[in-house]
């Protein structure tokens, strides 16, 4: 039997063989026996990824800078921002945890949204990507499930329906800041169809 | 125009195992079988190496750190001389009697529900894959699906401690400290989100075919 693989696809959930065919715009193509997502087109895939990105790494900047929180009690006021939560210093498993929390928030998404904006930038004007852009691309994939911004964000409230008794606490602008990041996660991830980037990379690779 | 989701667009019903093709799991791409994936640079396995025993491992590692995370206090409170610790159950349960409803619920399925049901639905799953359990495997791979995408939400707890931590240090009046089982309930979470990605879900399909093959 001859089989030329670049005219099939493989779901990736089952493993069942399909006929390629590309995408007609907006709609989804899905596995026969499974129903996993094979491909999507979305009209501009690599704008839509690649502002989301650097919207991302906008609000982590100022998500870390800007006032994250308000205690009030016992005539005192104090602000503090996510950079202070996170140079929290205390005894016993203060620093791994603050490491934990800070790779899972700050680092990890910071990271990834660089590995996207490296890959997409040049291909969004048309031009070879940079080298190790595969990479990039394949690191930026890995990292997604351990971006944890939103859970943080959860996080939050439960702390403050817990210290609701003990202080008057307040939300400051990084809060906020971070909750619009959780919004442009959800529409990029929304938005995102990694085979569509992957083969855009790979017609540059071949020529 | 070809409709992809119509079953007559399969190829022969064949999968790429059986064609002697190999996907690659990171990009997609369908190549004859070949060390490394010519476009993305992965490492290509028609199926993910070891996964049974990777993920059976992750897994007990989840669950050893998921009992000091049960046992050992998650936070630590200190007011003037007086020490109070509270565990993962303690904590919701305190939740409760403030009469927070809503959110005691949230932490509870969090961080007791979803790490125990991740347990045994990953247990169910292997070990229908390694004895060819005739379960249906749409039912089993939408369990797999839930599986690896609630996983993480079980860091919820973590977060609140870490930032209960911080908060409390701005007052002089109390000092709040993580215990024992923030971390290893932090832990626990990795590990078994790590299983759930070790897991791969094309072995719920095989086993079904191979049950087919041994059955007649």
């Amino acid at each position: 039997m001859s089989l030329s693989p670049a005219s099939l696809v493989a779901c990736p959930s089952c493993d069942l063989l399909h006929n390629a065919t590309t995408a007609a715009e907006g709609e989804r193509i899905r596995c026969a026996r499974c129903g996993t997502l094979l491909a999507s087109s979305r009209p501009n895939a690599i704008d839509r990824t690649l502002a989301a990105a650097i919207t991302n790494t906008i609000l982590i900047v100022s998500a870390l800078f800007f006032p994250f929180i308000q205690l009030e009690g016992a005539g005192t006021r104090q602000n503090a921002t996510l950079i202070d939560a996170l140079s929290a210093f205390g005894g016993g498993f203060t620093t791994p945890l603050v490491l934990v929390v800070a790779a899972f928030i700050v680092v990890i998404p910071f990271l990834r949204a660089s590995a996207l904006i490296y890959t997409l930038w040049p291909l969004r004007f048309d031009r070879a990507p940079y080298r190790g852009a595969t990479s990039a691309f394949r690191f930026a994939n890995s990292l997604k499930p351990w971006s944890m911004a939103e859970i943080f964000i959860i996080g939050v409230v439960v702390a403050l329906v817990k210290v609701a008794g003990l202080a008057q606490v307040s939300l400051g602008p990084a809060f906020w800041m971070l909750t619009a990041l959780v919004a442009v996660l959800l529409l990029e991830n929304h938005n995102f169809c990694r085979w569509t980037i992957w083969r855009i990379l790979g017609t540059h690779t071949r020529a | 125009m070809d409709d992809l989701a119509h079953p007559r667009n399969t190829y022969a019903g064949l999968t790429a195992k059986e064609a002697g093709l190999i996907a690659c799991t990171v990009c997609g791409r369908l190549d004859h079988p070949r060390d490394t994936c010519v476009r993305c640079g992965a490492a290509l396995h028609s199926r993910k190496p070891f996964s049974y025993q990777r993920t059976l491992a992750w897994m007990c590692a989840g669950i050893i750190f998921f009992i000091p995370a049960n046992i050992y206090p998650m936070l630590i409170t200190r007011t003037l001389g007086s020490e109070q610790q509270s565990t993962i159950i303690g904590g919701v349960i305190e939740l409760f009697a403030y009469g927070s409803y809503f959110v005691a619920i949230v932490v509870g399925v969090a961080s007791i529900v979803v790490p125990v049901g991740k347990f045994l639905v990953i247990g169910v799953l292997l070990a229908s894959i390694q004895r060819a359990w005739k379960l249906d495997p749409h039912q089993r791979l939408r369990l797999y699906e839930i599986t690896e995408f609630i996983g993480r939400w079980s860091m919820i707890d973590v977060f609140v401690v870490a930032i209960l931590v911080a908060l409390v240090q701005l007052d002089f009046v109390a000092s709040v400290n993580p215990g024992v089982a923030a971390i290893s309930f932090a832990l626990s979470v990795i590990f078994t989100m790590l299983a759930a990605q070790s897991l791969d879900p094309r072995l719920i399909w095989d086993s079904m075919n191979e049950g087919e093959t041994h059955a007649r």
